[in-house]
């Protein structure tokens, strides 16, 4: 049996393998749900009400339900129901299945929160801007973006940081992210068996990753801190 | 030619009319004074002169020119509403400064945006070249004229300063000259001192009262009546939807024609 400094290398080598997938599924989903969770906050807030009501909806039912259900109904729903598997069984297909459904639910996280920042901002803003001569882009652009990113950094850093968490549920579907690498020297992975203490081990990656999340969050709160209001 | 005139205007927010037709014409220089009691109209007034509230009917006009038509839909879109509301200038309640921008860059945002728009046809007519010539000439010349309305109430030091930075008083000021950066032909005051401390009133009152000493025509709905009665021209007193008096300040302060005038004059004084 390989000593624990013998085992350590090992483990870690394997363990990175599996970060990086972490953290390709935590960068894609944030590209996708960055952009797609502003464009849901404006339906919600749309004053065309069927659609704002479709989707509050649809946000109630992401919001409402595990997101782990999601990712198995997104992975084998349309194989099992409807007998057409688009992912196929491979890695890749499993880690599309995962994005999809990570940017469909942290979008209507990141909508709220939108929703929260934009409407937060004083209504005589906008008139303002508008007494001014302004057109609604500049008002947007020029008043509104900087007062709402400034109010919506505090939540959206608290659920990126979740984010980085929940990307552990993808091990449901068998993508091959931290956890799944933690877990296989379990049953037996690079000639080591019935080793615990790798699983255990993923969660220092979390640590350093969301330490390193919340120093550059503190960074940009306090470069948003020069002014209030 | 007045340089003010509005006809038969109505709003209603609902089943309550607001505004039951209001006639009003107001010459150039002139300061006039809207008081009343609170839900009476006048604000609601104030705001459908600058395009803050649409009336169902009416007609306003500036300098004999028709900014505003119930039957004309064009005089209702955003876009004609962009360049007709700037005959007028707003200063709020609230102030309404914009937090994130300092006391120049808030008087000169405004200046500075229309100019990048002006300067998109200049440079298509005149080459890249002239255009930028042009442009850095007239920046220049935008942020000497926000300087000298700074210096103008009184608050040149703070031209860096963001505004949690000021006091009540003091971006009220800065407001009066962001608002005035745009040079518009008549500039309105809604309340401006009621969110203010009793006794930061007095240098917001002295900016308004140099400016009506200056020329400039201006429409002040105001609860402060000596102020009224110093530097009004005329003064209207405006009761549920209806001028219920209009005259100078004497003939309104000091011989009212209507009970209801009597009523409101002695309930504040």
């Amino acid at each position: 049996m390989m000593s624990f400094s013998q085992q350590f290398p090992i483990v870690l080598n394997a363990l990175n393998v599996g970060f990086l997938q972490t953290l390709k599924l935590f960068i894609v989903t944030l590209l996708g749900a960055l952009p797609l969770g502003l464009i849901i906050s404006f339906g919600s807030m749309s004053k065309f009400k069927p659609l704002s009501k479709l989707v509050k909806t649809i946000v109630w039912i992401i919001r409402g339900s595990p997101l782990m259900i999601q990712l198995i109904i997104v992975f084998y729903m349309p194989g099992i129901v409807f007998g057409n598997p688009i992912w196929g069984g491979g890695e890749t297909g499993r880690f599309a299945a995962a994005a999809v459904a990570f940017i469909i639910n942290y979008a209507c996280y990141f909508s709220e929160i939108y929703r929260g920042g934009i409407e937060g901002v004083p209504y005589g803003q906008q008139e303002a801007g508008e007494v001014l001569g302004l057109t609604k882009s500049q008002i947007f652009f020029k008043i509104k973006l900087l007062q709402v990113i400034k109010r919506i950094v505090p939540p959206m850093s608290n659920e990126i940081i979740t984010l980085v968490k929940d990307t552990s549920l993808a091990r449901i579907i068998a993508l091959q992210e931290v956890i799944w690498a933690g877990e296989s020297f379990l049953k037996g992975s690079h000639g080591i068996a019935g080793q615990i203490w790798p699983l255990f081990f993923t969660a220092v990656y979390y640590l350093l990753f969301n330490g390193l999340l919340t120093i550059l969050f503190g960074k940009l709160e306090k470069k948003l801190d020069y002014y209030r209001g | 030619m007045a340089i003010l005139e509005i006809k038969n205007l109505h709003k209603r927010f609902g089943n309550n009319e607001v505004l039951k037709g209001i006639d009003l014409t107001l010459e150039k220089g002139n300061v006039l004074v809207i008081i009343g009691s609170s839900g009476g109209g006048k604000t609601t007034l104030l705001r459908c002169i600058n395009f803050l509230e649409k009336p169902d009917k009416g007609t306003i006009s500036v300098n004999g020119k028709t900014v505003f038509d119930s039957d004309d839909p064009s005089t209702t879109v955003y876009k004609n509403i962009r360049k007709n509301r700037l005959h007028f200038g707003l200063v709020f309640q609230q102030f309404n400064l914009f937090p994130h921008y300092s006391v120049l860059n808030n008087i000169m945002l405004a200046p500075k945006l229309a100019l990048k728009a002006e300067m998109k046809e200049y440079k298509k007519q005149n080459g890249a070249s002239a255009a930028k010539a042009e442009k850095a000439r007239r920046l220049k010349a935008i942020e000497e004229n926000a300087k000298n309305l700074l210096e103008q109430v009184g608050l040149s030091e703070k031209a860096a300063a963001y505004p949690f930075e000021l006091s009540g008083g003091q971006q009220q000021r800065v407001a009066i000259a962001r608002a005035l950066a745009l040079e518009p032909d008549i500039l309105c005051f809604d309340e401006p001192t009621s969110a203010l401390d009793p006794e930061l009133v007095g240098e917001v009152l002295r900016v308004l009262k140099e400016l009506a000493k200056s020329g400039k025509t201006m429409i002040v709905v105001t609860h402060e009546m000596r102020f009224a009665k110093e530097v009004a021209d005329r003064v209207i007193f405006v009761n549920e939807g209806t001028i219920a008096e209009d005259g100078t300040p004497e003939q309104v302060f000091d011989n009212p024609q209507k009970e209801r005038t009597k009523q409101f004059l002695q309930s504040i004084l």
